[in-house]
């Protein structure tokens, strides 16, 4: 399937469905990495909207990318439970380790803040690609780091 | 031998998909016949992963189980871990469970588990008493929206059955937002068919066809469960063309969000489930009369369409019964932070805050001594010691310059840095803010500066960051610029020191 067959499918998939922009940028997000600027324009032909809407929704949104991230996205949450059981320092620790910040990318590794998972009552909070991680730990994280990107 | 083991995300989390796996294997190798349920989680989530298992008709529990304390389980004697009875275990034992009757013993995609535990009563009552008389029953029970504002659902669903339009929708509320809350989180991973029936009642009781559930984008777990419910319950003809294959017709869809903070709050979550940038809108028109595409819609969080089925079995007088003054029935209490027994603690209304975080809380998980409890997420106040004796209820904690709001209790103990906790309370704002009006957009901002500020030792600060707090307060169009000022304002107040000790050092 060529790129644009790809998209064309995912507006298929959405025709005549009410409030359709959200969950066609989420398939375009799981299709493509990010949402490419170059398809605003088809999605707001399907939706008949304005390329500036769509690049407005876009840009809300924090989920939504304008560049594929790395291919291990750990989270690390920042709010407050896990600050409470030392997520910040757990934060500080891990950037050490992997040698970047949170908001970068590294080779494979995208690092990202998130406010809150819903783990709060085993703090702190991560997630490790599609693993959930409580109580966890910069050495856990890393740990668990190394063995999916080994 | 039947043996239980969490599928919800925080036992997941803490190891329970790794423990099911440990159990398998070791019952193989012992050639022992054992049945795997994975339920949904009790809430005691400090005990997670917490494996139960059947002896003469009662649940045992163990935890918090490691893969290693597995074998043990198939061997004579005392397991280290053995709790006892899990219903008799404290923290359980002084609930009242009506809400969460079912989370925690059921398999939550189990049909037959559902309706061998009241499962689809309240669905059939609805339709026995008819659109009005449900409404009566929810008005009678005094519940009041569990997303925060408590306002009364009984009259909300009036306003939208008595509006005349060709659609009408239910929209569940499921951002749950709120750090420190994840009760939402734990009812449609634990119990789906519960948030189904109770949108179904709503949808009968007001005459809407359609529903959505907005799910937040970080909660995969619970939108793979209610996307397996919603389709079970479709093929089972409970929902779809005709609830229950006698009443109306009624079906759902979920919806995920995108992660915007903002999306919570009701007029900006019409907006995103529309499409749209998520901008609160300005009420009125109130979203009963003009809400999801311009059509009149009831819009509720999770729990408060979740306690409907309860309050249709068991009547709306019954649930009054429970609570304090005006708080009317049950709330789905989450503890969480550094605190020794985190979890979903649901009671009526009423509990003391001292109780709540000493007794039931059992104190800090550290160890060291409590400093404050936030209540109510990242928008709620401050509370500390002085505070025990509030009861937890919508207006006490209003009367003390707090809110219940989800009722989510995060402790901190005394290591907690209460100017970084402000300063983060104004970052969180300013990177959630949906960008409408000044005093929140660019508020924030300058509060993050003027921290700062006091941080640095800078004596004119403290006295601008009053102002500032004031004019967020005051010129905000919702909570979000509204009450971010709260848990600025009370962390000066109860440690007025951590924000002069930094001045004094720098004269
Ligand atoms: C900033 C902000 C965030 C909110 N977040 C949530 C949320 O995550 N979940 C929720 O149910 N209500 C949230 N609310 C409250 C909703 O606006 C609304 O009152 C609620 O969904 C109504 O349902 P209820 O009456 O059943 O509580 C939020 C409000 C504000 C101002
Ligand atoms: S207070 Fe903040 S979040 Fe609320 S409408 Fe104004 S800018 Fe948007
Ligand atoms: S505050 Fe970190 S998971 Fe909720």
């Amino acid at each position: 399937m060529t790129e644009d067959d790809r998209l064309a499918a995912i507006l298929a998939d959405h025709a005549g469905r009410e409030g359709a922009l959200l969950p066609i940028l989420h398939d375009v997000q799981a299709a493509y990495g990010c949402v490419p600027a170059d398809c605003y324009q088809p999605i707001a032909d399907a939706l008949r909207l304005s390329r500036a809407e769509v690049a407005g929704v876009v840009s809300f949104y924090h989920d939504f990318r304008d560049a594929p991230a790395g291919k291990h996205v750990i989270k690390l949450c920042r709010a407050e439970a896990c600050q409470s059981m030392g997520g910040t320092e757990m934060i500080a620790r891990l950037e050490h380790a992997l040698g970047m910040k949170v908001g970068e990318t590294k080779g494979d590794v995208t690092l990202e803040a998130v406010y809150c998972l819903g783990l709060c009552a085993c703090a702190p909070a991560a997630m490790v690609g599609d693993q959930l991680v409580g109580r966890a730990s910069a050495e856990r994280i890393e740990a668990l780091v190394a063995e999916v990107s080994a | 031998m039947k043996i239980w083991v969490p599928c919800d995300a925080a036992a997941v989390a803490c190891g329970a998909d790794e423990v099911a796996a440990a159990i398998a294997s070791a019952a193989g190798l012992r050639g022992e016949t054992i049945e795997i349920i994975r339920n949904g989680t009790r809430g005691m989530i400090w005990l997670e992963p917490l494996v139960e298992i059947e002896r003469d008709g009662v649940r045992h529990g163990f935890g918090p189980m490691t893969p290693d304390d597995v074998p043990a389980l198939f061997e004579d004697g005392e397991h280290p871990k053995a709790l006892g009875p899990v219903e008799e275990i404290p923290f359980f034992a002084q609930q009242t469970r009506l809400t969460f009757a079912r989370c925690g013993r059921t398999d939550p995609l189990s049909l037959a588990d559902y309706e061998a535990d009241e499962g689809w009563q309240g669905l059939k009552r609805a339709l026995e008493l008819g659109g009005a008389q449900t409404i009566e029953e929810v008005t009678t029970s005094g519940l009041r929206g569990r997303g925060g504002a408590g306002f009364p659902t009984g009259i909300k669903w009036k306003t939208v059955a008595g509006a005349e339009a060709p659609q009408k929708y239910i929209v569940c509320n499921a951002d749950e937002g709120d750090s420190g809350s994840f009760a939402d989180r734990m009812l449609m991973e634990g119990d789906p068919y519960c948030l189904i029936e109770g949108m179904a009642i709503a949808g009968l009781a007001v005459g809407a066809t359609k529903g959505f559930i907005y799910v937040r984008s970080e909660y995969p777990h619970a939108i793979r469960t209610l996307n397996a419910a919603i389709k079970a319950a479709r093929a089972a003809g409970i929902i779809g063309d005709s609830l229950m294959g006698q009443g109306p017709a009624f079906d759902l869809e979920v919806r995920v969000g995108a992660g915007a903070y903002i999306c919570g709050e009701e007029t900006s979550l019409l907006n995103s489930l529309e499409g749209k940038r998520g901008m609160v809108r300005a009420k009125p028109p109130l979203p009963a009369l003009e809400g999801a595409f311009g059509r009149p819609t009831v819009v509720n969080n999770v729990l408060s369409l979740a306690a409907v089925p309860w309050i249709l079995i068991h009547g709306g007088a019954a649930y009054a019964e429970f609570g304090l003054g005006r708080s009317r029935g049950t709330i789905p209490i989450q503890i969480a932070g550094n605190v020794k027994h985190g979890g979903l603690f649901e009671t009526g209304f009423g509990m003391s805050l001292g109780t709540l975080v000493n007794e039931i809380g059992g104190g800090t998980a550290s160890g060291r001594p409590f400093k404050a409890v936030q209540v109510g997420g990242p928008l709620g106040a401050y509370h500390g010691p002085d505070d025990f004796d509030l009861p937890v209820c919508y207006e006490a904690f209003a009367d003390q310059g707090g809110l219940v709001g989800h009722a989510g209790f995060v402790v901190h103990d005394d290591s907690a840095d209460m100017l970084a906790l402000a300063r983060y309370a104004m970052e969180f704002c300013a990177i959630e803010s949906c960008g409408k009006c000044t005093p929140c957009r660019i508020g924030a901002v300058r509060g993050i500066e003027t921290l700062d500020r006091v941080a640095a030792g800078d004596p004119a600060a403290i006295e601008l960051l009053h102002e500032l707090c004031e004019v967020m307060e005051k010129g905000s169009l919702c909570a979000m610029g509204g009450f971010t000022p709260y848990p600025v304002r009370s962390a000066i107040r109860l440690f007025p020191q951590e924000f002069s000790l930094s001045q004094e050092a720098a004269e």
